[in-house]
Order: structure tokens, then sequence, then C-alpha cells
């Protein structure tokens, strides 16, 4: 974790003073609706279908068992003791009362967190690696670049009055788990021929109406110059983004309509005039960031337990667990394990303020009392002995926290849909459900390996339809919920945008759809070993087209 | 009535806004639009008129620098509560160009709310909005004791080690 000092501390608690006060005013007829609108999404408080709803702000995806155990007593004392985790690592809750949301974020300052742009045309929220510090293939811890940036990033002067939202995701990783390249800017962090440290810099992917894919805007950025080259990109956007049409908006089409090799000569000529001002990063600064995390005293007698093995061979479904829901982790003898929050019946992300409680006290038993937020709606107890993991399984199973499909069909991501959020013009958890009743047989899943579906209920695209290797968007025809199917999609290294299969789907036809995309795969694969989405770049579209249209065909 | 303030107190207004086809008074501090300055052409009235500019928020200051820098008063403007174009304008006038003048912030986005990033910015003056209390607005500079920018220079002090201990959590 990140620990704040007293100046990250008065900050927060007085933006709780002045959102109090913003919220007074507008509550005595003395701020102007649409006013307190920027100001109150500023501080994550939407106004949705039927209520409000607040999105707190969980930095790259970090949390401490304390936080969590605060997240469950808000979801228990001002909401309907649920909370629902995004796709951008953040948790939502989707009923308090707007009267009573200065009294949550002040309970949140007490736990050293906030709702600060979670949302707003402005810089969001930081996201990152959910195995940062753990993975194998990670070249260095990207959370300190991220803390810095979040810091730089916070009550920006200059940058909370944006053409449109800003996001900024980090990956310091071989594989890339925080779709960095479909973000305003996404930064790989890498060691250059000459051994020096610095950043690969995308900018201008997106997803929503007009989903691209990032491209380089600068192929190496040395160590010490994160932001002000962030600064330059913002400082261009901010006098440059359209304004003129909301859809036009996000930095994606200013680099579109410039051209990339005019926009960087923007960027760059900027950067030239900034490089060397104070934005420059001393040595020593990162250190001194670093030295704000904890870190943690791995037991060196961790990989000398047996009873994970004897575990794994004596209980089958601690092993179907152990083989979908664990991960390797750097130190011997510890695993990395994911917490499903994707079970029948249940609302992909969401969570109950009981489990949150257990769970943090699992992460206090077993995890050093860290827990983290992917962005694909779990969690991660990170830091897990081998010893351990069977207890763990145990009691994650008794909370309904232990389905054995992290990276299979049942673990899609979704978004919120039509049943809470104002935007959407589909539901998306009922068609969720749909597809946990079709596959509801583990074997199946097991048998058509890793995949990745995501939907959205419009094409804001919060479920991140477009990168899903089976992407499902709803959309409104005549006042019915139909479905668009897009197949091929990556937010990984080989990102891309899916393909549409052709026209949509109703309510009814869409879970079936997705069951004869899943039999044409398992027909066409070459191997067990050919993926979905290899199989389909391998096969292509005309397949898949020829077994979801053909009664309209006949 | 709009009042003219800057942190803690409110200011008299000396300058008068000259509408495009107004003539140009001979004496006094005056305000013109940027279009109206261009279409003098460097044809200024002599004798002790002072002339500030009003400027476009799409105006590339940076570009138009040898024009702006002369000016006594540059006011920067705000057509909208959330267009934010005219902050960088600011930035860049005052830590790029190294503007000395007045820079005054005016327009829909001159409120209570947003005065203290105006502040950060390097505003010196702020034309308020129609509807703003003065009163409460020249307390507004004191929302946040502190900033993280506009150069982490805050930050990089409490960096050092030992300045500043992490909380307990």
């Amino acid at each position: 974790m990140y620990r704040y000092d007293q100046y990250d501390q008065t900050l927060v608690d007085e933006r709780v003073i002045q959102f109090r006060d913003q919220t007074r005013r507008y509550l005595a007829g003395e701020l102007p609706a649409d006013e307190f609108r920027a100001l109150r999404l500023r501080n994550g408080l939407y106004v949705q279908r039927f209520a409000p709803m607040l999105r707190i702000a969980i930095p790259y995806g970090l949390l401490s068992s304390r936080q969590l155990r605060m997240l469950g007593h808000i979801a228990r004392t001002y909401d309907k003791h649920y909370g629902h985790f995004t796709t951008r690592q953040n948790i939502q809750f989707n009923w308090p009362a707007l009267e009573r949301v200065p009294d949550i974020l002040a309970d949140l300052a007490s736990v050293q967190m906030h709702a600060i742009q979670t949302s707003g045309n402005c810089i969001r929220n930081v996201t990152s690696d959910h195995l940062a510090g753990v993975a194998a293939d990670e070249l260095l811890d990207p959370r300190p670049y991220c803390e810095l940036t979040r810091q730089w990033a916070t009550f920006h002067p200059e940058f909370n009055w944006l053409p449109r939202k800003f996001k900024i995701a980090f990956s310091a990783a071989g594989g890339d788990r925080a779709a960095i390249r479909v973000h305003d800017i996404g930064v790989q962090i890498v060691r250059n021929d000459a051994g020096e440290l610095g950043y690969t810099i995308y900018v201008g992917g997106g997803l929503g109406r007009t989903p691209i894919i990032g491209p380089m805007v600068r192929e190496f950025l040395p160590e010490a110059d994160l932001l002000s080259y962030f600064e330059a990109v913002l400082r261009v956007y901010n006098r440059l983004g359209r304004r003129d049409n909301i859809y036009k908006a996000r930095i994606k089409i200013l680099v579109k309509e410039t051209g990339l090799a005019a926009f960087r000569q923007m960027v760059e000529a900027e950067w030239e005039q900034i490089k060397d001002s104070e934005l420059r990063l001393q040595p020593g600064d990162l250190d001194a960031m670093r030295a704000r995390f904890d870190t943690f005293d791995y037991d060196p007698s961790a990989a000398s337990d047996t009873s994970f093995d004897a575990h794994l061979a004596a209980d089958s479904a601690f092993a179907a667990w152990a083989r979908r829901n664990l991960q390797p982790h750097r130190v011997a003898g510890y695993k990395v394990a994911f917490v499903s929050l994707k079970a029948q019946g249940i609302a992909p992300g969401d969570m109950t303020d009981t489990q949150m409680d257990a769970v943090a006290e699992l992460a206090d038993r077993y995890a050093f009392g860290e827990v983290r937020v992917t962005h694909d709606q779990n969690l991660v107890l990170a830091d897990v002995r081998q010893g351990d993991l069977y207890p763990l399984w145990q009691s994650l199973r008794d909370l309904g926290l232990a389905t054995p499909n992290i990276g299979l069909l049942t673990d899609l991501i979704c978004c919120p849909g039509l049943d809470f959020c104002s935007l959407a013009n589909a539901g998306s958890i009922g068609v969720a459900q749909d597809i946990f009743d079709l596959f509801d047989n583990l074997d199946d899943q097991h048998d058509i390996g890793p995949i990745k579906v995501k939907m959205s209920g419009c094409m804001n695209g919060c479920g991140h339809h477009s990168v899903g290797h089976i992407g499902i968007l709803g959309v409104d025809k005549k006042g019915e919920e139909w479905y668009q199917v897009t197949l091929g999609g990556s937010a990984e290294n080989d990102a891309s945008l899916g393909d549409r299969t052709g026209p949509s789907f109703s309510r009814d036809e869409i879970a079936p759809a997705v069951q004869k995309i899943i039999d044409v795969y398992l027909r066409m694969r070459n191997s067990e070993d050919e993926t979905f989405l290899a199989c389909y770049r391998r096969i292509g579209m005309t397949p898949f087209k020829a077994e979801l249209y053909a009664t309209e065909a006949a | 009535m709009s009042a003219l303030i800057r942190p803690g107190e409110v200011l008299d207004n000396r300058w008068i806004d000259i509408a495009d086809d107004a003539d140009l008074p001979p004496s006094g501090q005056v305000i013109l639009s940027w279009a109206r300055w261009l279409s003098l052409d460097g044809q200024i009235p002599t004798g002790d008129l002072q002339i500030g500019l009003r400027l476009p928020n799409t105006l590339d200051v940076v570009a138009h620098a040898s024009q702006l820098q002369s000016h006594p008063l540059l006011v920067l403007e705000f057509p909208s509560f959330a267009d934010g174009r005219a902050y960088s304008q600011a930035r860049l006038l005052k830590a790029r160009l190294g503007y000395r003048g007045e820079l005054r912030a005016a327009g829909q986005a001159v409120v209570r709310d947003q005065l203290q990033s105006l502040q950060n910015c390097g505003f010196d003056s702020y034309q308020l909005r129609g509807d703003q209390d003065p009163a409460l607005c020249i307390g507004a500079f004191a929302d946040f004791s502190a900033s993280y920018q506009p150069n982490l220079l805050a930050m990089r002090k409490r960096l050092r080690p030992g300045s500043h201990a992490p909380l307990a959590q």
C-alpha cells in the first residue's frame, strides 16, 4: 500500500469540506443544477435511473484490508449492502442519498480514500496491472509511477475542464493486463538497449462509439520526463481538442483528425519547452516514492510446505480452483489467488458488505492485509503462502467467491446496463445470467479454454465490448433491447478491435448466439491448444456468420 | 453587477470595455477585443491611452507573444462554465512567456468554485460572473491549503527523507 502523509491527507480532508459546502449550496438553491452536476461528477457522484451513483477511486486497484472494510461499512450504512467493482478498478455504489455523500466522502478520507476525479471531463483514476509487484514477467513495479501520476493529476488546475474525460494506464510487464492501448494515454515502462529505464507512450486509444487502438506516439521517453510529457500531451489536448461535439471530444479524435505525425510534432514541440522544468524528476524522487509503499517480509520457508500438493491430490474441487484461480508468484512458495466475483445469480463485479468484511479478514490472515481489484472485475490476494491456500479456498468457497472460472467464459465483464445506468440502451446483467446458465458446466468451460466475453449496455463501452474476444453491445431498436456481436477483439499486447458479425440479436437470441459461436470454435479449432482468439484470427468471420445467420438465409 | 476581485479584496475596476464599433477615447485605460486590436493595425492614437486586450480562448498566445507582452492588462475569456481552454492560455502567458502585466479572468467560469484553480494557473484578478457574491468569493482562494501543482515543488520537498512521515493506515 501507498501510505498518505499529512499533505495527502489534508488535501482529501479539504476536498470533503469543499464538497459538503457545494452540496449545501445546491440544496439551498444557491448553486445552479448544471454547475453542481459538473462539480459532483468530479467527486464521482452521478444521478442515475433510480438514485445517485457514487464511484469511488481505487488508485491502480490497490486496497488495504482496512479500506475494504470501510467499503463494506459504506455498503451497509449508506447503500443496499453491496457494491459493484468496475472495469477501471473502481467501486460504485448504486443507492446512496445525495445529502449523505459528503458523509461517505468523510468516511473514505478517514482511510486514505476518495472519489476525486472518478468522473467528469478531467484526468481520471490511474489504472495498472493487478499483478504489479508479483508478476514474473514484470520489469519493475509500476505502482510508484502510478502514484506519482495520481498526485500530478489530482486537482491539476489547468486540466480540470478538458474537452472530455481522460484515462491513463500503466503496464510494466511483458503481458499487458491493464489494456493500456485502449486508454487516452497508455504507458509501457521499458528498458532501452542502453539499459536505461523509460516509457513507450501510446496516445489516443479508447473504446466508446469510436473504438481505436492507441497509436505509439513515442517509442522511448526517458524515465525523468514522465510528468513533463504528460503535461505536454494534456496541454495540446486542452487547447485543441474538439468541444463542439461530445462524441468527437476525446483525444483519440484529435489524434485522428490532426494525423499522428502532426500530433506527435505538436506534443514534442510543447514538451521541448518544459522538459527541463521542475516537472523533471530528480534522482531519488522515484526511490522516495517507492519507499512510501509497504514491502512484505516473505516467509523463506514457504516453499517447504507439502500440504498444498497433498490437498491438490486429495480434493478435486480444490484442484479445479487452483488450476483456474491461482497464478505463479515471483517468490518461491507463494501464489497469487483470484477471488472470483462471477458467480451464478450475481451481477458480475458485485460484492456484498459481508463478503467485503470477510475478504478483508482473509487478506489480514493470509495476504499481508492487501487486496487488488482487476479490470476484469475480480479481486486478487496477491501474496498467499501455498500452505495457506487450502484454508483460503475453503473460506472463499463458503462465501461464494471461489467459482473456478478465472479467464473462462463465465468470467465475463459487464457494465451495470439498463438495470442501473441512465445511459444504457439495453440490459447486460440479465444476458450475463443467461450465458452463465448456458455454460454452467465447468468441464465444458475448461474445454473451451481461455476466452474473454465483454458486454456493454450502450456504445459508451464501459464493458469494453469492442475488445472482447466475443463482444456484446446492447442497442435500442424501437424501444426493444437488441444486441450486436463482435468477434476477435483484444485489449492485450495483440490489441485489436472486434469485427461485427452482422445484424443484431434479440434478447432471447443473444445467449444462444454465443452458444453457436462457441460451437463453431469447438468444431473448427485445430487442437485444444488453439484458443478462441487464435482460431478466429485463422479462420475468419465466414464460418461464424454461416452458423449465426443460417436460418435467415434458408 | 459583476465585481472585480483578487484574493482577499474587492477591487475598483479602472478599465473600460470599448465596444468594437465605438470610438477610442484619447486617454484612460481601455479594454479592446483582439479583433479590434488587429483591425487597428498599429494605428494607435498618441497620448496616454493604456490598452488592455480581451483574448478569445482559441488564440495561440505563444505564436502572438510579441503582440501581447507590452499590454498592461490581458483578459482571458471563459465562454462557458466547463470550457477550460483559457487555463492553458494563462499558464503559457505566465509560466512560459513570463507575462508581467495583469492577467484577468472573465466569463461564465469565473465563479466561487473555480477561483483557486484560476489562481494556481497564474491569474491576478477575477471579473466575477454577475450572480456571484464577492464577499463569499474573496475567501474561496483558501479551499485548499496546498497543491501538488504546478510543478510538484511541494511534493519534491516532502519527498525529502524524514520531512514527512507516512501516516498510520
